[in-house]
């Protein structure tokens, strides 16, 4: 035999038993281990891919802020006199030095080399007494002189691209006209002055050194030919002694005055009416200090102040229940225990930069509540300027120098209290939990408080949970134990074909055709809940009386079958009798008499809604699971609980519930998972207000609709956009938590099943 | 009695029964619904006429029935509806009057205790238009160039052939419009962009610059061309109006051009119904939406959905079983796998959302920001693949559904019996030709129902789509005859999002809403189609194996 198989083989060998093409073979395969390995470890790194790239992107919400020096040299031009005010342009390329003798010298920041200098057009007998700045970012500064009037200046950046590169020019412009405006009739100095200018109105406020406060008011007139100098004007003079005020502030809307002494009793005044000011609240705000300096908060709705004892306050008028309006303190950073010189806010977001008689400089965030950084220059400063976007600032310390820093510090909004604690915003009256992202303008005072989307989320699923628990798990536990083969294998394909609905279209269904039914039925529905059951109960009863030869026409197993008229007609029933009741007990409108009783409001798209469709999304996804393990517990345990005389009713509760409850507990948690990233139907079956109201007539907005909603509008890299993608990844975290817990609690089943 | 009733248990199967029973009642009702629905809105409907009085006088409204609402005597009185005689209830009736450049709206509602009368005229017409809404009433002439030229009982025979007349030119004009212009704007754009490309090279040299020059000229002229061709197709188009009559005689003229369809549903026999259905249902899945996606077809969905489905099938079936078969043939039992088990199964449990933000920030963001800047510099500032389209949704998807692929394939390779591996390693085959020749094939029934499932899960998923790449009106299809014919930084519609944009975003909700429930039906016949398949291919398997264990 095996002489043939040899012969056989010499004479006639087969092309592939080569030894080239077994080692073609060999190769190959071990080509293809190679390559399955790198494709599926490639695969699972790309499912890595997803937490890091989240967390990569979430990353720089957390990062500390830094600042570091760039330059230092001495103050430009220092023939112009002494530096009252620093200013700096959009790029960070030019700075300007305004002086007490009336110049303005602008230099380039990066070397400190000036560009050209200004001088604000005086008269012989015409010197400074006053200076102050009007909105920031708006570049105006007011000069008040020595006879009563007033210059007012604005600093302007033309940029042109000649050849292709950035040419930044300055140059001045005088807004109320090159003549100065004579703002107090008996000429006598201004000692200190505010101003606002708009687009159709300006208002100084000006102090006189013999203690008089003046108000001039202009309101721009219609002129087709000139954009300057027609203004109409009034003249007012507040009733007070002026002669204490050391700080002045007037709001950008030109309504409310701030006045306050170095003593810290701070006047507000509502300006509504220019000819007749009124008095709104006094306070004393010094903590304990003497106040050192005093500037608006961007935005100008909050006042911060530094007193002598290196605290910095933020105050805000805010309306209590009679809208009226009192001077509250919202909060306070310690910076040092040392006076406070300098403050200069940031010009598009809520920080604020403030420096300390001994050269220490910090930034802070006032909504997020974070000190930012803090570093110490080598001297006390005399001047500081934070750059318009906050990304550098210069200042100038007592020995003659500016030294130039840059600033990285891209999201300051966030903390961890900002994100998850209650925050006292502008222009709220008590600290709250406010999700607010996006608006047009830069004074707006973003509000990310992911609490009330959590608050919306957990409730969601809550509902959800309370409708598809019970049902789901009921159902699992009849069809896997009681129900009859081939009813099952109508019921499996029947629950997956419900987990495969599409929750675009469960979520259109909840909107449209489901809130308004709600609306209109509302005790209807109710009464199902309590109709269905006694109905089953009833009819059940009864069918153990129905003759015999009926009951036998129907096999074991098939209970559910019979059910399905049973209930439906419950339910025709109970639509049919809850008009009655509602006629009888709820003055014929439930909802108006919910309102009037119990005050609890309605709205259509409201977490009932969402918990019918929610919970019809999630009861297949339990019951699967469910089902599964409860199906899966081995025979001979029930069977031997029956054979001892147990009734299958106890064996299902005290068996093989018991040994199926690990598998039913991750059902559950899967289930849950589910509930809590479902988008599609919160966002359609809500209203998607942020509130935290755990009425199931209120509506709600989730973590995961917000993100549908916002983030096609979040500008790439900006808090907003990243705060989304930390929604995402708490999301993301929380279902991969419970899902890991619900698999392993499964195969743990599944061992111990396989042991038994 | 009772209480030993109770304590049998019987009482609580039966409520655990009825658990079942409910689920099974929502599933039913719930695809029920929609069907009725969705199917109800292609039949020609009859129209009404109601002789109504209310306080403020009497008219006549004409239109369709479609919805009818009782409030109980309390809940009118809340929303401040008097009625009349004391009556419990009171019956308010929903009707599509059509007509909205006269009335402003679409839809009113009336309440039936003011009806004096109602009745459906034979001589009623609904006449689609390619502008505000159907049009309801009756006709009463035809005119050509302003002439009438049939009037009376004359006018429905005349105007039936002029309306498919003007339809066959309003086609033509569309088609010079966007497939022939089309062409050439998109030729123009890629010429701008070679030109842009060729400056940032510095390769824009005196020979190129004319031989743009001269294909520009040349796609100009025949632009010209195809403009007058439109203007004269315009003209001819213009020819023919209709004079019709609102149920409150006021009188309007409507030209040719804007008719889409003029039916007389009241006077249509069943069969006549039925073949309107049949028209009406074809034309919805083959033309393009109008008005603002409110009414018209819904093919460019089709389409879109269709097209990312494919692609993202084509990219998530290898993956997905390299995946699956280095998990269940090359890796090692061990703790890793263990643990990567897990992790896979969990990926299918995160909220798709959470897909949608990775993709609108790895794939467009950072993957497409970088494209654009190595490969399309000519076209800053605007992107091309830096902004949500058709390949990034699709590669979305596919990571969404990689689990789905992965878990089913792995189900596939676990059931194939060890005999038969090493049977196969037995007669000398290495491990590839096992898997390539034995179990790949055995368990290819298996990758199928994962990839099933993965299409119809993609096909119904809109949440992540809304970032990275859907939109509600996509002004061209994402393949068409232009080179390179599949357009992957488009972006396109889906049916998914379809509904939700129509349903909730759209500004005349009443009158979208049965187009929403037909285009629901659509998509839900599809994923159940889908899914029964999977499942009937999944159970055969399992029968084949248990034959073969045996």
């Amino acid at each position: 035999m095996s002489e043939i198989i040899e012969k056989h083989m010499t004479e006639k060998q087969h092309p592939m038993a080569s030894p080239g093409y077994q080692k073609w073979r060999l190769m190959k395969d071990k080509l293809a281990a190679y390559g399955v390995t790198g494709g599926g470890l490639g695969v699972i790194v790309a499912i890595v891919l997803i937490f890091f790239y989240l967390l990569y992107v979430v990353y720089p919400l957390f990062v500390a802020p830094s600042a570091e020096p760039v330059k230092t040299y001495s103050v430009p031009v220092v023939a112009s006199g002494k530096t009252v005010f620093l200013s700096m342009e959009e790029q960070n390329e030019i700075g300007a030095r305004f002086t007490d003798t009336g110049h303005i010298v602008f230099f380039r920041i990066a070397d400190g080399q000036p560009i050209k200098e200004e001088h604000i057009p005086l008269a012989e007998n015409q010197t400074i007494t006053s200076f102050n700045h009007g909105r920031l970012d708006k570049g105006v500064f007011a000069y008040g002189l020595s006879d009563g009037s007033v210059i007012v200046v604005k600093t302007h950046y033309k940029v042109t691209y000649p050849d292709d590169v950035r040419l930044i020019t300055p140059e001045i412009q005088f807004p109320l006209g090159k003549q100065p405006i004579q703002l107090d009739t008996q000429s006598n100095p201004l000692t200190l002055l505010t101003l606002r200018l708009g687009e159709d109105e300006s208002t100084i406020v000006a102090a006189t050194a013999d203690g008089r406060l003046m108000l001039s008011h202009f309101i721009r007139e219609e002129s087709l030919f000139s954009d300057e100098g027609d203004f109409e004007r009034t003249d007012t003079a507040l009733d007070i002694d002026a002669s204490q005020i050391a700080f002045m502030l007037l709001d950008k809307e030109q309504r409310d005055l701030y006045l306050a002494n170095r003593q810290g009793d701070m006047m507000v005044f509502d300006l509504t009416d220019k000819t007749a000011p009124k008095f709104l609240d006094k306070q004393h705000v010094s903590n304990g200090g003497e106040i050192t300096a005093m500037e608006f908060l961007n935005g100008e709705l909050s006042v911060l102040i530094g007193n002598s004892k290196g605290l910095l306050s933020q105050w805000s008028l805010v309306k209590d229940e009679h809208n009226h309006r009192t001077f509250e303190q919202i909060r306070a950073f310690k910076v040092s225990d040392h006076p406070i010189v300098q403050i200069s806010p940031e010009q598009r977001r809520k920080g604020v930069m403030v420096a300390d008689n001994t050269g220490l400089v910090a930034i802070y965030h006032t909504t997020a509540e974070r000190e930012l950084i803090k570093q110490t220059l080598p001297a006390a400063i005399s001047a500081l300027s934070l750059s318009p976007r906050a990304n550098a600032f210069i200042a100038q310390t007592i020995d003659g120098k500016i030294h130039f820093w840059h600033v990285d510090n891209e999201h300051p909004e966030v903390s961890w209290k900002s994100i998850w604690g209650k925050v006292w915003y502008e222009s709220y009256p008590k600290p709250e939990y406010i999700w607010q992202s996006s608006s047009s303008s830069n004074d707006f005072e973003p509000k990310y408080s992911l609490t009330p989307l959590v608050f919306g989320t957990l409730k969601a699923a809550f509902y959800a949970m309370l409708l598809a628990v019970p049902l789901a798990l009921m159902g699992a536990a009849y069809t896997a134990y009681f129900m009859a083969p081939e009813m099952r294998k109508l019921v499996k394909p029947t629950v997956e074909i419900m987990e495969a609905l599409p929750t675009v279209i469960l979520g259109f269904l909840a909107g449209l055709w489901l809130a308004p039914f709600v609306e209109l039925h509302l005790l209807s529905i109710f009464s199902v809940f309590i109709v269905i059951p006694l109905a089953v109960l009833c009819f059940s009863w009864c069918w153990q009386y129905l003759p015999k030869s009926l009951r036998q026409s129907i096999p074991a197993g098939w209970e559910a079958a019979i059910l399905i008229p049973v209930i439906i007609l419950a339910t025709w029933f109970a639509f049919i009798i809850s008009p009655v009741f509602e006629t009888w007990f709820f003055d014929g409108n439930i909802k108006m008499w919910m309102k009037a009783n119990w005050g609890i409001g309605f709205d259509q798209r409201n977490a009932l809604v969402v918990g019918i469709a929610m919970g019809f999304a999630v009861i297949p996804t339990i019951f699967s699971i469910a089902e599964d393990a409860i199906f899966s517990v081995p025979k001979h345990l029930t069977v031997g609980s029956l054979a001892l005389g147990a009734t299958p009713w106890q064996t299902m509760i005290r068996v093989v519930l018991l040994t199926a409850s690990p598998g039913i507990f991750s059902a559950v948690m899967i289930g849950l998972g589910r509930a809590v990233g479902e988008t599609m139907i919160v966002l359609m079956a809500t209203g998607n207000t942020p509130v935290m109201d755990l009425s199931i007539f209120q509506g709600m907005r989730t973590l995961a609709a917000n993100i549908a909603v916002e983030m096609p509008e979040a500008e790439l890299d900006s808090t907003h956009y990243r705060v989304l993608f930390l929604a995402a990844l708490v999301l993301f975290v929380f279902t991969f938590v419970f899902n890991t817990l619900a698999e392993l609690v499964r195969q743990n089943l599944r061992n111990k099943y396989s042991s038994l | 009695m009772m209480k030993n009733w109770f304590k049998s248990g019987t009482p609580w199967v039966w409520l655990n029964a009825a658990a079942i029973s409910i689920c099974l009642i929502m599933v039913i009702g719930l695809v029920g619904l929609i069907a009725v629905r969705g199917m109800v809105h292609f039949w020609p409907v009859d129209i009404y006429q109601f002789q109504y009085q209310d306080g403020k006088g009497e008219k006549t409204i004409v239109g369709e029935w479609v919805d009818t609402v009782i409030l109980t005597a309390a809940q009118a009185k809340e929303a401040g509806y008097p009625i009349l005689n004391n009556a419990d209830h009171l019956e308010q009736r929903l009707i599509k009057t059509g007509n909205r450049d006269l009335t402003g709206m679409d839809f009113r509602w009336i309440d039936a205790q003011y009806i004096k009368n109602e009745q459906t005229p034979e001589d009623l017409i609904k006449i689609e238009r390619r502008e505000w809404g159907n049009f309801y009433g009756r006709l009463k002439a035809v005119k050509e160039n302003g002439k009438i030229i049939a009037e009376g009982d004359a006018a429905y025979p005349e105007v039936l052939p002029r309306i498919d007349h003007a339809r066959y030119l309003y086609e033509q004009i569309e088609h010079l419009q966007k497939k022939e212009i089309g062409a050439i704007n998109y030729a123009l754009e890629r010429l701008r962009l070679k030109q842009r490309r060729l400056e940032l090279e510095g390769a824009l040299d005196e020979q190129a610059k004319q031989e743009i020059a001269r294909e520009k000229a040349e796609y100009q002229q025949s632009y010209q061309k195809f403009r007058s061709q439109i203007a004269k197709l315009n003209q001819a188009i213009m020819r023919d109006s209709l004079v019709a009559e609102t149920g409150n005689g006021q009188t309007v003229e409507i030209p040719l051009k804007k008719v889409v369809n003029l039916t007389r549903p009241n006077a249509m026999s069943i069969g006549q119904k039925t073949a309107e259905y049949l028209r009406q249902f074809y034309a919805f899945v083959t033309e393009d939406p109008r008005e603002a996606n409110t009414e018209g077809g819904i093919f460019p969905a089709i389409f879109g959905t269709i097209l990312m489905v494919m692609l993202m099938a084509v990219l998530v079936t290898p993956f997905g079983v390299i995946a699956a078969v280095y998990m269940r043939e090359y890796a090692s039992q061990g703790f890793i796998t263990r643990v990567i088990r897990i992790a896979v199964n969990n990926l299918a449990g995160v909220p798709s959302i959470v897909y949608g933000v990775f993709g609108l920030g790895f794939f467009v963001y950072f993957l497409g920001g970088n494209i654009d800047e190595l490969f399309y510099p000519e076209a800053a500032p605007a992107p091309v693949f830096g902004t949500p389209g058709l390949l990034w949704a699709s590669l979305t998807l596919a990571l969404l559904t990689l689990p789905v692929v992965i878990v089913s394939t792995e189900e596939g390779l676990s059931r194939i019996p060890k005999s038969v591996r090493e049977g196969s390693l037995a007669l000398g085959a290495t491990k590839l030709e096992t898997l390539w020749r034995i179990v790949l094939p055995m368990s290819s029934p298996a990758m199928m129902t994962g990839l099933i499932l993965a299409v119809a899960r993609a096909a119904g998923e809109v949440a992540p789509l809304m970032l990275v790449g859907v939109v509600k009106l996509a002004p061209t299809l994402p393949l068409d005859g232009n080179y390179p014919f599949l357009h992957l930084e488009r972006k396109f519609m889906h049916l998914g999002f379809h509904i939700y944009d129509v349903g909730f975003q759209s500004p005349n909700v009443e009158a979208a809403r049965p187009l929403v429930y037909a285009t629901s039906l659509l998509l839900i016949m599809v994923i159940i189609g889908l899914n029964l398949f999977a499942i009937n291919v999944r159970n055969s398997l399992r029968e084949r194996y248990k034959a073969l264990e045996n």
